[in-house]
Order: structure tokens, then sequence, then C-alpha cells
């Protein structure tokens, strides 16, 4: 009989080679070459025409709603420039049935999957319109708090599973987020029950202020998965091709049955948190923005495409001038919509009134009507 | 008819929706082949299956956001928080998500959850599991909140608060799920929320209150009879949103009136019952409408419980101070 080899008391060693295994997944690197052919997702020409399409509007979208809130044309607005390729890839490799429950700067991605751009204007000037997701738009509305989105992603997914829909929940939240209990929660359950989701941590290095090695002692946030039991992975998050093809990959795991994924995108926000007095320049350096500026995802993948031959000058003009004419007929449209009033928002709280709503009703409509 | 008791009639009010309707999902902690802590889900899942009635990882948020989520699916969760002392961990999910998802969405989204869970006083807990914590959940805008206090009710209202498209919490008094049986049609029926119930009529002084504190009252309504008082006890049934016209109605008749709660005095539903009282009726009293709650101390360790919960007692006296203002 063979004697069993004595397990070593050396948790050390257990965390070293765990941590050891997460290696960043890149297909483009910074000079746009691909660097890992074997994973290349082959898209089409036109594919790569799309998404560099829709990155480059986004970009606009994220300049010309800045200068909105500058003017105090919109409201509340949570800078996206740098997290191109996380939030655009990602949402590129999904399906319309899939449901997207994103954080409070994901709104680039529900919009890409449908929800009317004068829309997110609404819920960004805090109109109750904005949220009011069409019919077969399958999105939820930005959420505030922190992590909330992981566990209900983890109810969708669950309902998803229940229906036999071939369809996944695909959630986000940042390297703060991570720190949350409802982010555990949210892994967690979704592992336990085997359900078709999709976690996503856009790694952006700061939460606020707060810079990512502080968040947790993990080397990655991307290991925090294998905790839950589910298959992890950390991406360059500046490379919309990998973040493409993880996105795509853990999708179809899920939607075989295999369960959900974990995706840390390791990106950068170039601008403040949000538009609401955040300054950067307390808590990093310029050499720091121009280190990742380097990494930038559109100019990787403008580099890429020019190479193919399938992008150009031209054609980036193009799109810049469609963005900027789009944002201007959905910023009209916003200024279109009804004011707010109190009497509608006591309208939304129940399917039909109590007492104390409908005297308050009376008050309000009176109120309103002067 | 057959005789329950209240933990039965609520597992009766579950299968019958459970039947009715296959979009109910019954879920939390220990629910599935453990049936519950208190048993509410016995046998379910062996009647539904695991697809429909099923255990969770130990994780109140969790449920929490299950049941928003399985709302975004066209689902009609009832998920069952084990102790209400407990909710703190699950108050995001409440007040923050299903509570707004109406409001949030202007209507786009709904969420029809019923958050079933057991509280109060009176059965000797560790600490932390029997808080009424009711009025954490009336005062946040968006949710309705029912306490059954006999088994006929449970079921009716249980039936009803799963078929409301807004979340209900539905709180059981732990007290009552086996102190007494009661008759419950075996047949559905449905209480509508938002109605009182007068448990006794009176002409004298009007006593409101709600789960276990509608026993000790109609004790001290008896007490009263016994010295020539005619004492009505309302009970509450859904204490968000309150039942003004039955509350306002007796008072006009009764013209004195009192409140009593098992939960804090600074824990204010009924607080918010005498200031409703004053705006709509004053001129109807005789008398200034007293309380009887709780202590404004934290919810006691089990030995000091028995003083600590108000009781018929305490009702009688605060009652002789109205009746003889």
């Amino acid at each position: 009989m063979v004697a069993n080899k004595p397990a070593q008391l050396d948790p050390m060693k257990t965390l070293h080679e765990i941590e050891e295994k997460f290696e960043m997944f890149q297909i483009l690197n910074e000079e746009g070459e691909i660097v890992n052919e074997k994973a290349n997702p082959n898209l089409s020409d036109e594919e790569l025409v799309e998404l560099m399409s829709r990155m480059v509007y986004t970009r606009i979208l994220d300049q010309r709603s800045i200068s909105l809130n500058r003017q105090g044309r919109l409201g509340f607005y949570a800078p996206t420039a740098g997290q191109e390729a996380s939030q655009l890839a990602s949402q590129y490799a999904l399906e319309k049935d899939d449901f997207i429950l994103p954080g409070y700067r994901d709104v680039p991605q529900i919009v890409w999957h449908g929800l009317p751009l004068w829309q997110a204007f609404l819920f960004s000037r805090g109109h109750f319109m904005g949220n009011q997701i069409p019919e077969g738009v399958n999105v939820f509305p930005p959420q505030i708090i922190i992590g909330a989105q992981f566990i209900q992603a983890a109810g969708v997914a669950l309902g998803m599973q229940k229906r036999g829909k071939k369809a996944i929940a695909i959630t986000y939240t940042g390297d703060g987020g991570s720190s949350q209990g409802d982010f555990y929660e949210g892994i967690n359950f979704a592992g336990a029950f085997r359900v078709p989701a999709v976690f996503i941590v856009q790694n952006n290095q700061f939460a606020i202020s707060t810079p990512r090695e502080l968040q947790t002692s993990a080397k990655t946030i991307a290991q925090k998965g294998i905790a839950a039991g589910i298959p992890s992975v950390l991406v360059d998050g500046m490379d919309p091709l990998a973040v493409y093809a993880a996105t795509k990959d853990a999708r179809e795991r899920a939607i075989k049955g295999d369960g959900p994924s974990l995706i840390e995108t390791v990106c950068y926000r170039y601008g403040p948190h949000t538009m609401a007095g955040d300054d950067p320049t307390r808590y990093r350096t310029s050499e720091t923005d121009s280190e990742w500026e380097k990494k930038d995802p559109l100019v990787r993948f403008r580099k890429y495409l020019e190479t193919k031959g399938i992008w150009s000058e031209e054609k980036e003009a193009e799109v810049i001038e469609k963005a900027k004419e789009e944002i201007k007929e959905a910023v009209k449209k916003a200024d279109a919509a009804p004011k707010q009033k109190v009497t509608d928002l006591i309208n939304i709280m129940y399917e039909e009134n109590p007492y104390n709503l409908d005297e308050q009703l009376a008050y309000y409509t009176e109120k309103e009507s002067k | 008819m057959a005789q329950m008791t209240m933990i039965q009639a609520i597992t009766d009010a579950l299968r019958t929706e459970l039947k009715n309707d296959e979009n109910v999902l019954v879920f939390g902690e220990d629910v599935g082949v453990n049936g519950g802590v208190f048993r509410a889900t016995e046998g379910l899942q062996k009647e539904f299956g695991e697809d429909r009635v099923f255990d969770t990882p130990l994780a109140e948020s969790g449920i929490g956001g299950l049941a928003v989520g399985l709302s975004l699916q066209g689902f009609r969760p009832v998920p069952e928080i084990q102790f209400f002392g407990f909710v703190f961990e699950v108050m995001d999910s409440i007040a923050g998500q299903l509570a707004r998802m109406r409001f949030r969405t202007g209507g786009a989204f709904n969420a029809p959850v019923t958050i079933r869970s057991p509280f109060g006083g009176g059965v000797h807990t560790p600490e932390m599991h029997a808080d009424s914590l009711e009025l954490l959940m009336t005062s946040t805008p968006g949710v309705k909140v029912v306490i059954p206090s006999t088994p006929y009710d449970a079921k009716g209202l249980l039936i009803s608060a799963i078929r409301d498209n807004d979340p209900v919490i539905f709180l059981e008094h732990m007290k009552l799920y086996r102190s007494f049986r009661g008759e419950v049609p075996e047949e559905e029926y449905t209480i509508p929320l938002g109605k009182a119930d007068v448990k006794r009529e009176g002409t004298d002084l009007t006593i409101i209150a709600y789960g276990a504190m509608v026993h000790e009252s109609l004790k001290a309504a008896e007490e009263l009879e016994k010295e020539g008082h005619s004492v009505e006890v309302i009970d509450l049934r859904t204490v968000q949103p309150l039942d003004i016209e039955t509350i306002i109605a007796s008072v006009e008749k009764t013209n004195r009136a009192m409140v009593v709660q098992e939960a804090q005095k600074q824990a204010g539903i009924a607080a918010n019952i005498v200031a409703e009282i004053t705006e709509r009726a004053i001129l109807s009293l005789e008398a200034p409408v007293l309380r009887v709650t709780a202590p404004d101390t934290v919810f006691p360790f089990s030995q000091a419980e028995t003083v600590w919960l108000p009781n018929a007692t305490d009702i009688v006296n605060t009652a002789k101070k109205v009746l003889t203002f």
C-alpha cells in the first residue's frame, strides 16, 4: 500500500500559486498588434468596424455629456472615457435577449443594448421617464447602490434558468464594488445555483479616490471568483478583442449550463468619478494618466483596423459627425419630455394609491395647478 | 371547516398560491427539505418540487436580491427571512430596491414580492431574533406591511399579499404560530390588504392593535367589560397602509381611543395613528389618545421579556385613564 503523501501546512504557498495563475489575458497589444492569435475571436471586418464605430461614438458621447453637464444641460454623469473596450466590447458579445444590470457608469452598454439615448439623458437629468425601460429592451436602470446589481443579476439569471431561456444576465461593477458584501453574495448565489450569469468587474484603479491596492489584499479581483467556485479571468480591459473574447467565452459557458463567470477587466477612467465635483488630481498623477493613455483602447483598435485597411480618418469623421447629430437630436427629445410633476411621482408608487397618497395627490394636484 | 394553527394556515396559503400560479416561488434558508425553522413551508418542496420551493445559501441580502431579479423575469417571489431580526442584512433589497422598483422605472417594472418573516416577542428566542421592527418597513414608502393575528386572517391575507403586484412585507408573530387554533376554510379566499377588522364591538373605548397585541387587547376588553365598560377592539391587520376609515368611524362612535403596539414607544406606528386621529377626529375626542407600548430599550434579553412586553394588565390600566379622563 502506498502511504498518502502528508499535506504540508503551507497556506502561503497555496495562495501564491493561485495568484500566479492569474495572467493578464490580452489579444491586441498597445501597438495594435495581435499577440495571441489563438484566442483571436476572428470578428468579420464588418463587425470590427461596427465595434470601433461604437467606441468612437461613445467617446464623443462622453465628451458631449461632460460639456452638456458643464452647461447645466445634463445632471448626474459618470465619465466613461478609457473604459470603452471594457464596456462596449463586452456588450458587443451579447445577444438581444441577454439582460444587462448596469452600474451608474454603465449607461453606454444599456444604450447600445436598446435604451434610447434621450432616455439616458433624462436619467441623467433626474427624470423618471429616463428609467421607463421600453418593452423588449432587456436592461435594468443603472444601479446606484454599489454591488446590489450583483445579487439581482443572480436572480435574473435564476429566472432565465427556470424559464429555460437561452440567455444570460450580465452585470457590471468596479474595483470598489468588489469589496461589497453583495458582490460576494451575488457570485456565490449564482455559483450555487449554477445560473447563466456573467459578472464583470471593471477595475479602473480607483473607487472615487481610493486606489485599488487599498480595496483588498487579493492580488487580483478575478481570483475572488475562485472562492465562489466559478471560473474567473483577468483581462486587459483596454483591449477590445480580449474583452470581447472573454465575455463571449463566459456567455457560451453560461448558455451551455456551465454556470456563471467572473471577469476582471483592468482599465482606467480618464475623467473624474462623476461630474459632481470630483478632482482626480487630488489622488492620482498626470504621469499615471499618461501611462494609461498609451494603452488607450481606441488608439490600439484604430491602428489594428487601419493596418487591415478597414478604417480611415474619413470613416472616423463620419462616425463622429453621426454621433454629434444623434446626440443633438436626443437632447432635443429629452428637452421635449413633459416637466416632471410630484403628482406623477405619487401615481407611480403603487398599482393603486392608498388613502394617504390619494389625499396627497389631491393636495399636489392643487399645488401644481397654480 | 378545518381547525388550524396560524402556521398551518400560512402553509395552506402558500400551497394554494403555489398551485394557482406557476410564477410563485418560495425560497429562503432551510425552507426546502427542512420545511423552514418554524415549518411554515412543511411539505411544500415535496409537493411542488425543488424548482418552485428551494433553499438558498445563507445570506439575507442575497435572498432579497434574488427576489428583485426573479421579479424582473416575471416571477412572483415569496422569500422567507428566517427571523425578522435579520432584516438589517436585507434592508437595501427591501427599502432601496423592491420598494422603489415601480417608482424608479416609472411603472416599467414592478415587484410582486411577498417577504414573509417571523417576528415578535414572548417566545424566548436568542438575542436579535424577535424584535418588532415593523416600523422600519412602515416608514418605507413603496411597501405594504401586513401582520395577521388569527389563522383565518393569516391565510386570506397571505393569499392577497402574494397576488398583490407591489412588494408586501408579511410579518408573522412567533407567539401566535401555535398558541391557538381557529377555523380556516379549506378553500381559497382573500382578505383585502389595507382593511382592518373589528375583532370586538364596543361603545365606550376603541383599542387599536395588531399582531399579538390584538389578543392582549381582547383580554383587556373582557376585564373592562366586567367593570361595565364596552370596549371595541380594532385589529389593523395591515399596518401600512392603515385602514383610516375604520379607525375614524370607531373613534367617532366611542369618542375615546388608545393604541397598543408591542414595539418600543419610539417605534412610532402607534404615534402615527394618534396623529391621524388627532388630525381627523379631534372634535370627537373626550380624552387624549394614549399608547401602550414596550419601553424604549433594545428588545430585551429573554429573561426580562415577560415584563418588558405590554400585556392585558398594562392595557387595562391605560384604558382606565382614557375612560376616566
